[in-house]
């Protein structure tokens, strides 16, 4: 009995994994679920944001079936390389060394301003503790960039609570993340100048995958008839900039 | 989950944490309990398994047994457990692939190893990219249950080797006197009377599972910590229910219910104790024969 059991739920593993193959075109799409408004998990417990609509709108554009995977970002792209999942769409930044590892789609978020956001004003950058997210762009531009000191949380939600705890004295990160914290909470306030880190978001691929020239044509497309644009006024305010 | 949920910024205090503590989200935090419960279910019995085999491999009378027994258990002590689940994870993952690969494209020309990353071909790819994403969750989290079974097992196995040996020479030479042979000995006599010795131990071993079970965390699958930092962190109104950050009270919760759980452990722990005590030639063995004379 205990076999006959075990061979019946054999069978049925493998019964799905064929299924699957049979498809064929199942894309899986690796996201943080942590970064509101690019990407999240709502209070249904499903992933949503700007990238959760934008991503499902390219499957259906290029009649793919895609298949949403949390993970979390500090092994992001180990997981992606070693094929986890197929896409990085977590609002990542396209820059060189990134590249030198794996292969970016063209840009669906033009490039925009990292802020620093602090309690206070007075905050000189050379000699300050800044928070920010392990392997983000914004982290190596503290450490290499700027004679501030970098602390390093895994989620985004950590450096700014470090900020409001004290132990740094500003969180560096996207605009679009921290201006929506800012707006609701008094204690923080945007300051220094603001800096253009990245070279834009992109959906970052295994290299050489033959999915890069599939979504980059469903992003082309989205370009073209204004929805992309829409969509990045919808989830990031009027004054974002566009295509 | 309740009617009046629909518009929660309108709700009194009471109401509202009604409707949050029955959202969608939280529906997956109080599942990720089960994974908590369901990993124990696994591994403990697992774990039993793995360490009465390196016991009773540590007292055979085979060497080669003897020293896969004993190179296992103190190889196994003697590494901290988070080194063994953070590698012990990664090489099994990497070992089936590395094995599959061998097997599936034998002529496949690229090193594996390219510099942080191992890649193997497609259809070497453990789980395959186009299984469901429920594959890749049973996948990992049996990976988790093997890792924490060779964990346990050792000290299972050393736990029992000791029992073993506790159980009265005398008992074992009654057996021989009676004729009986090694096999018979350990099965009838060893076996059913070492379980008394082997308790006190195992249930600590129960215990320090039960604590282990956060690492979890660590191997990336979604369990009863990552929840409870995705969910205590504080949210803006783009969410239907914002807070501050709520970690302190989420992490307070996880406190409460493994002290809740390691107690209601303990209580049946101390039960099953009594009960194994009854007709044995120990001290509360002999405690309870008395009584009741």
């Amino acid at each position: 009995m205990k076999k006959l059991i075990l061979t019946a739920a054999l069978v049925g593993l493998t019964a799905g994994a064929a299924f699957a193959e049979a498809h064929g075109n199942v894309v899986r799409m690796g996201t943080e679920g942590a970064y509101p408004p690019y990407n999240f998990i709502n209070d249904d417990g499903e992933i949503d944001g700007f990238e959760r609509v934008l991503g499902d709108e390219l499957c259906a554009r290029a009649e793919l079936t895609c298949e949403w995977v949390l993970n979390d970002w500090d092994s992001i792209i180990p997981n992606l390389t070693s094929g986890n999942y197929d896409t990085i769409i977590a609002g990542m930044n396209f820059n060189a060394e990134r590249d030198e590892v794996i292969d970016f789609t063209q840009a669906y978020i033009p490039p925009s301003d990292s802020l620093f956001v602090g309690l206070s004003d007075d905050v000189e950058l050379d000699g300050a503790v800044i928070a920010a997210q392990t392997n983000t762009i914004q982290a190596s531009y503290i450490a290499s960039e700027t004679g501030a000191t970098l602390i390093e949380f895994a989620t985004p939600d950590e450096t700014v609570a470090a900020v409001r705890n004290g132990e740094a004295d500003a969180v560096f990160a996207d605009g679009d993340y921290l201006l929506p914290i800012v707006a609701e909470d008094a204690d923080l306030m945007v300051i220094l100048d603001p800096v253009q880190v990245g070279g834009g978001v992109a959906m970052g691929l295994r290299e050489g995958d033959e999915l890069i020239a599939v979504f980059d044509e469903a992003i082309t497309s989205m370009k073209e008839d204004g929805t992309l644009n829409a969509l990045l006024l919808e989830w990031f305010g009027e004054e974002t900039p566009t295509w | 989950m309740f009617e009046y949920c629909s518009d929660p910024d309108t709700l009194s205090t009471l109401n509202w944490f009604s409707c949050y503590l029955t959202n969608g989200a939280h529906f997956r935090f109080y599942q990720s309990f089960l994974t908590v419960f369901a990993l124990l279910a696994v591994t403990a019995p697992i774990s039993l398994a793995f360490g009465f085999a390196a016991a009773a491999a540590s007292r055979s009378h085979v060497a080669p047994f003897r020293w896969v027994g004993k190179g296992y258990t103190a190889m196994v002590r003697g590494v901290p457990d988070i080194v063994f689940f953070l590698f012990f994870v990664l090489v099994l993952d990497q070992g089936i692939e590395y094995l599959r690969h061998i097997v599936t494209c034998p002529d496949w020309d690229e090193p594996i190893r390219q510099g942080a990353n191992f890649l193997v071909c497609d259809a070497a790819r453990t789980p395959q990219s186009t299984s469901p994403q429920w594959v890749h969750e049973v996948y990992n989290f049996a990976l988790a249950v093997f890792t924490y079974a060779i964990v346990f097992g050792a000290f299972c196995g050393n736990v029992l080797f000791g029992a073993m040996r506790a159980v009265p020479r005398a008992q074992l030479e009654t057996a021989e006197a009676y004729g009986m042979t090694r096999r018979q000995t350990f099965w009838r006599i060893l076996v059913p009377q070492m379980w008394i010795y082997a308790l006190p131990g195992l249930s600590n071993i129960w215990m320090i599972l039960i604590k282990a079970t956060p690492l979890l965390f660590l191997l990336g699958i979604e369990d009863v910590v990552y929840w409870a930092r995705e969910l205590g962190g504080s949210r803006t109104s783009a969410y239907q229910y914002p807070h501050p950050d709520w970690r302190f009270w989420y992490f307070l919760g996880l406190l409460v219910f493994y002290l809740s759980f390691t107690r209601v452990s303990e209580i049946v722990l101390a039960r099953l104790t009594r009960k194994l005590s009854h007709g044995q030639a120990t001290m509360a063995g002999e405690d309870m024969r008395k009584a009741a004379a």
